[in-house]
């Protein structure tokens, strides 16, 4: 925040994060953490990527900045071309329910409510009817395949089948960006790949952009491009797109 | 998100954890119950009282020695007959002034005797007072001016010692002293705890002679109309505080009466209804507090909300709505056990009780405040939970 905005040129679409000189530190018992040190990187839409670090390497801290769950002690971010310094906490919580999709490792699915009403719920937050919403979250669930499970509730359903329910939640505000993090790492190797299936068809079909956060070396092969992340810094970035990926 | 989204989802928290949420209805519920019925007895109390002062007659002015005030000692009376004739004159009208003597004597037939409350008074008491004969005549001129042994029985009196015989004609001995009954009164109910229909009505001076002192112990001044009540009062006072300097006089009319008592009445209510105020703010304390717990237990589920793009005033109104919701039911709830409370206490003893919409209308408001009061600290420390740390929580 104390790095001085300049004006942006008109790449903000072609962006879905862009990140310059980001830090974040924490005050533990009056000790000054600093979990990020100053990573810049600029995701494009449509982008596959995966974050990996071991843990403690700043990897998540990453993601819940990347995810506006969280704001950087300095440095700037731009999500889909929006400083997200200037947002309120309000707008920031708009922003979160339109351009970004979660997905977590443990699913965070509401335990007593159906499949059909955990996928519209980012709809209730928009002010989407209740119809439409329903025919939104209907749609999602077909595409990933659990178009038979609407009814059923979290506890019904396989640890695979919640995780495709978390990313039908994630899909059905059209965002730009699926952020997931260890989307695969409570579920068995065959799960796991279906995810993973799911999440690289999504990216192909729809052109979401995704990021993946993991410390699964099988898994961030998957992806076209890798970033390193150690002791909070970018160790390795091996596909920055040309335009923009000169690091800085 | 909408208010009625809001309102969805608080129900299904609610009914998901029933018992906790009816426990929790239950601290309200025993909180608004108390306000209504205690409000309504309270009411009710003071609806009574005005009623048996109304009974009394219209437009009265009683004028009696000394200070008249609630816990004021009584005052052995000055006042004389010939203080009623002086007041008679300052009046103008001799028939609107009547006068009491009263003693506490016992009444004899044969071997039936009965204490009653002997009232000395004259021809004028049915100008000032409501009280209807049901049978023979009442006091005249004559009656009073001849000192004769003549008696008006209030209805209780001439029950008790007559049973189904007609007294009219037949004699009674009053503190040892025979008397001829002219009249029966109809039953009128008491008035203040005084027994009325106890009461022995005998010419002033027959009675006067039989206490053996020459006192009156009041005046009684009827009105022609509620606009003269107070010019008149002051007129009746200031004449008589001219005659005795060194006396006090008061008078004191029906309204005064009613406003006093009303105000006393008022303020047991208040009081009563403060009382049961306290249980609905103790229940309102267990609101903030089941509040408080929901808020921790489902920390996880408020961050994955906050992730999914709710505000800090969704998530606000969320939980806000929950405790309202809780209290408003509960207050719903309290206030139907009250009334039928209220109602039953009615049907099935003495005690008065008087539903207001008042006190409704009081109770779920203030159900609905005790919502909002006690559950904004716990909301707004969901609002304002980190989303971070509240998905990472357990």
């Amino acid at each position: 925040m104390t790095v001085p905005v300049t004006a942006m040129p008109d790449d903000g679409a072609t962006s879905a994060f862009e990140a310059v000189d980001l830090r974040r530190s924490y005050q533990l018992d009056g000790v000054s953490v600093e979990a990020l040190r100053g990573v810049t990187l600029t995701i494009g839409q449509g982008e596959f990527v995966a974050v990996v670090g071991p843990s403690g390497s700043g990897k998540s801290t990453l993601m819940h900045l990347l995810g506006c769950l969280d704001r950087p002690t300095s440095g700037v971010l731009r999500v889909g071309g929006v400083d997200v310094a200037t947002l309120d906490d309000t707008r920031l919580a708009e922003l979160r329910n339109e351009a970004i999709g979660f997905v977590f490792q443990s699913f965070h699915l509401l335990a007593r409510t159906s499949a059909l009403d955990n996928v519209a719920l980012p709809l209730v937050y928009r002010g989407v009817s209740r119809q439409e919403r329903r025919a939104r979250a209907r749609a999602a669930l077909e595409a990933v395949g659990l178009g038979h499970r609407m009814g059923h509730r979290p506890s019904q359903m396989s640890g695979g089948e919640q995780q495709r329910v978390a990313i039908a939640r994630a899909l059905v505000g059209d965002p730009r960006v699926v952020l997931a993090d260890e989307p695969t790492g409570n579920l068995d190797t065959r799960n796991g790949e279906e995810v993973m299936g799911l999440l690289e068809h999504l990216n192909a079909e729809r052109g979401v952009a995704v990021v993946l956060v993991t410390h699964d070396g099988e898994v961030a092969e998957r992806a076209r491009r890798q970033i390193h992340v150690r002791d909070g810094l970018v160790e390795l970035d091996t596909g920055a797109p040309a335009a923009d990926g000169e690091a800085r | 998100m909408r208010t009625g989204e809001a309102l969805v989802m608080a129900v299904e928290a609610l009914r998901v954890n029933r018992l906790r949420s009816a426990l929790t209805m239950l601290g309200v519920i025993i909180g608004v119950l108390a306000v209504v019925i205690l409000v309504a007895i309270g009411t009710g109390a003071k609806n009574a009282v005005e009623k048996e002062i109304a009974g009394l007659g219209s437009n009265i002015i009683l004028v009696v020695p000394g200070q008249v005030g609630l816990g004021a000692a009584p005052t052995q009376s000055r006042l004389d007959l010939s203080d009623v004739a002086y007041v008679r004159r300052v009046v103008g009208d001799p028939s609107k002034v009547t006068v009491a003597v009263n003693s506490g004597e016992p009444v004899r037939v044969g071997r039936t005797e009965v204490f009653a409350t002997l009232t000395g008074t004259d021809q004028y008491l049915p100008n000032v007072f409501d009280r209807p004969l049901r049978r023979g005549r009442g006091l005249s001129a004559t009656d009073v001016d001849t000192r004769r042994r003549v008696a008006i029985l209030g209805a209780e009196v001439a029950g008790k010692l007559f049973g189904d015989l007609d007294p009219i004609g037949r004699q009674v001995t009053i503190a040892g002293v025979r008397f001829r009954v002219i009249g029966v009164y109809e039953t009128i109910g008491s008035t203040f705890g005084v027994a009325r229909d106890q009461e022995v009505h005998v010419p002033v001076t027959t009675a006067q002679r039989l206490i053996g002192l020459p006192r009156v112990n009041g005046i009684a001044i009827g009105a022609s109309g509620p606009d003269e009540i107070e010019p008149l009062q002051r007129r009746v006072v200031d004449a008589l505080r001219a005659r005795y300097p060194d006396e006090q006089f008061s008078a004191v009319t029906q309204t005064q009466l009613l406003g006093t008592i009303g105000t006393v009445l008022s303020m047991l209510t208040g009081v009563l209804a403060a009382i049961a105020g306290i249980s609905l703010l103790v229940g309102g304390v267990g609101v903030s507090n089941i509040m408080l717990v929901g808020v921790r237990e489902r920390t996880r589920e408020i961050g994955l909300r906050k992730a999914l793009g709710a505000r800090q005033r969704d998530i606000l109104g969320q939980f806000l709505i929950e405790a309202v919701l809780l209290t408003t039911i509960g207050g719903v709830v309290g206030i139907l056990l009250g009334v039928g409370g209220a109602l039953l206490i009615q049907a099935l003893s003495p005690v008065p009780a008087s539903i207001t919409w008042w006190s409704i209308a009081l109770a779920f408001g203030v159900s609905a405040a005790v919502g909002v009061f006690f559950g904004v600290a716990p909301a707004r420390r969901a609002g304002r939970l980190d989303p971070v740390i509240a998905l990472r929580a357990d």
